[in-house]
């Protein structure tokens, strides 16, 4: 049983100068079999592992990771949370994980510094002015907390944008989901790691998948850079790199990996106090806790696994940024960087068995994965455990794709994917 | 950020180009008989390799043709550029 974080345990340590805190997860080598082996420890890969023990009752697990925990798109991302997605399904999958939010800090005993400072977004034509109204009202009869503003209120809620009707995308309006918000995206792993590991879960480190072994439509287990792992269940969560992963099983999957970037300025006195997203002119723009300005940008059109995106993109968004927020012309940029998004063609994720009993799948989150974390862990956990998915994740199947039953979020979302 | 040597045009920055995906996925001769399944495979499946990966490539803001480009998306270094039509390298 690991020591409860609290404000005494905080006094205790500083007794010893902090030097005496015990560690949050373990760093064991693989056992030769596990019942469930999650590959990826990113936070859905992490939270998956943290619900399979908690709600299914499975504790011999591992979760295999290439590289550090959290060391991939966990850490590299804007750290939005909302649920204002369009379609009945998405809203009920992305609701789900912003409900789980809401007490995951306590839940965890970990501070995931979940922030509901607002997420708005902007419209800058006639038809995102309709576009986000009709998005507003599917959110209210979906149970998802929206309202619709005007110019006037958009510029008191926000009163750094410059809402003059002079410049070349016109702010029209916007929408406001008040319950969504930021999170500290590194805490989200650990917490997760650290409960995961309290429940007896293996997190194995530099430790790559090479292989996959399959006894015809059944999985077996994994090579690894360090041996062979015997198991009967097999989930895969790694993101830009799932197709890679699917090659060694004989899979294929309906993905293209492109880079994503972000950037962060130097840290200045609080200025803005919510998010802001704009999807005509792809900008959007938060502050971080240590004051940094929190920029996303968008995605190169073409796959790449380099993890570095092209600059002319970071220019087009930039731009963007500057005419909408005229007080940030002076700003510097501290650090830019590129992760590995895996987009699927309708901009949705997938969360579901495969063809091969036993592996199943929960990738395509393309460039909204983060704010889905605790919930894609939770179904994906089930999905795990029952061999069936939840009701919630059920229409998030890969036959979809077959079926045409897909959920098409590209643009509805509330921002370009 | 990388230059594409445009087989028209010559090497150029790639903001001028737009990407068009994986090369020589075949239209169905008979889409009238392909199966749900085959339909899927056509349409949505790629193999969105992680290496050496044939791609379309369209010179939107020069000559406005389409070609293929022989591209490692691991590191972005291009190894080949060919016309439509012709055959890939095989090295």
């Amino acid at each position: 049983m690991k020591n409860k974080y609290s404000f005494f345990s905080l006094v205790k340590n500083a007794f010893s100068y902090h030097e005496n805190w015990e560690k949050a997860w373990k760093d064991p080598e693989p056992k030769k079999e596990y019942d469930a082996i999650i590959i990826g420890g990113g936070g859905h890969g992490l939270a998956t592992a943290y619900y399979l023990a908690k709600k299914h009752d499975m504790k011999n697990i591992a979760v295999v990771e290439k590289g550090w925990i959290g060391g991939g798109n966990t850490g590299r991302n804007t750290t939005i949370i909302r649920s204002n997605y369009l379609w009945d399904a998405s809203a009920g999958l992305y609701d789900h994980a912003l409900k789980i939010w809401e007490g995951l800090s306590q839940e965890l005993n970990y501070n995931v510094m979940f922030s509901q400072r607002g997420v708005m977004n902007l419209a800058h034509n006639l038809q995102d002015v309709r576009d986000l109204k009709r998005r507003t009202h599917a959110n209210r009869l979906n149970g998802i907390d929206a309202v619709y503003l005007n110019t006037e209120q958009v510029k008191k809620f926000c009163p750094i944008i410059n809402t003059s009707p002079d410049i070349r995308y016109p702010v029209l309006g916007g929408t406001l989901q008040r319950r969504a918000g930021t999170a500290r995206h590194d805490a989200v792993a650990w917490g997760y790691a650290r409960g995961a590991d309290e429940m007896g879960v293996d997190i194995i480190q530099n430790c790559e998948v090479k292989g996959i072994k399959r006894n015809g439509d059944r999985v077996e287990g994994i090579e690894t850079t360090k041996g062979f792992i015997k198991t009967k269940k097999l989930g895969v969560v790694a993101a830009g790199h799932s197709s890679v992963i699917a090659n060694m099983a004989g899979l294929k999957l309906p993905l293209e990996s492109k880079p994503l970037q972000a950037l962060v300025s130097e840290p200045v006195k609080p200025i803005i106090d919510t998010v802001v997203m704009s999807n005509a002119v792809h900008a959007y723009v938060s502050q971080s806790d240590k004051g940094e300005l929190v920029i996303g940008a968008g995605t190169d059109d073409y796959v790449s696994y380099s993890q570095k995106g092209s600059h002319d993109i970071v220019e087009g968004t930039l731009n963007a940024i500057l005419e909408l927020y005229p007080i940030f012309s002076r700003m510097r940029m501290l650090r830019q960087w590129g992760g590995i998004v895996d987009i699927c063609p309708d901009a949705s994720p997938i969360i579901s068995k495969t063809s091969v009993k036993g592996i199943y799948f929960n990738c395509g989150w393309g460039t909204g994965g983060f704010k889905a974390t605790p919930g894609s862990g939770d179904l994906f956990a089930h999905t795990i455990a029952n061999d069936e998915p939840h009701k919630l994740n059920a229409a998030f199947n890969i036959n979809r794709f077959v079926s045409g039953d897909l959920v098409d979020e590209h643009g509805a979302a509330a921002v370009a994917h | 950020m990388f230059v594409i040597n445009c087989p028209y045009c010559g090497e150029r920055e790639q903001s001028e180009f737009k990407a068009g995906g994986e090369a020589h996925i075949v239209r169905p001769k008979q889409p009238t008989e392909l199966s749900d399944d085959q339909w899927a495979e056509y349409l949505f499946m790629r193999k969105n390799i992680k290496g050496i990966q044939f791609e379309r490539w369209v010179h939107t803001h020069g000559c406005r043709k389409w070609f293929n480009v022989v591209r490692d998306t691991s590191n972005d270094m291009i190894k080949a550029v060919y016309k439509m039509g012709e055959k890939p390298p095989t090295k």
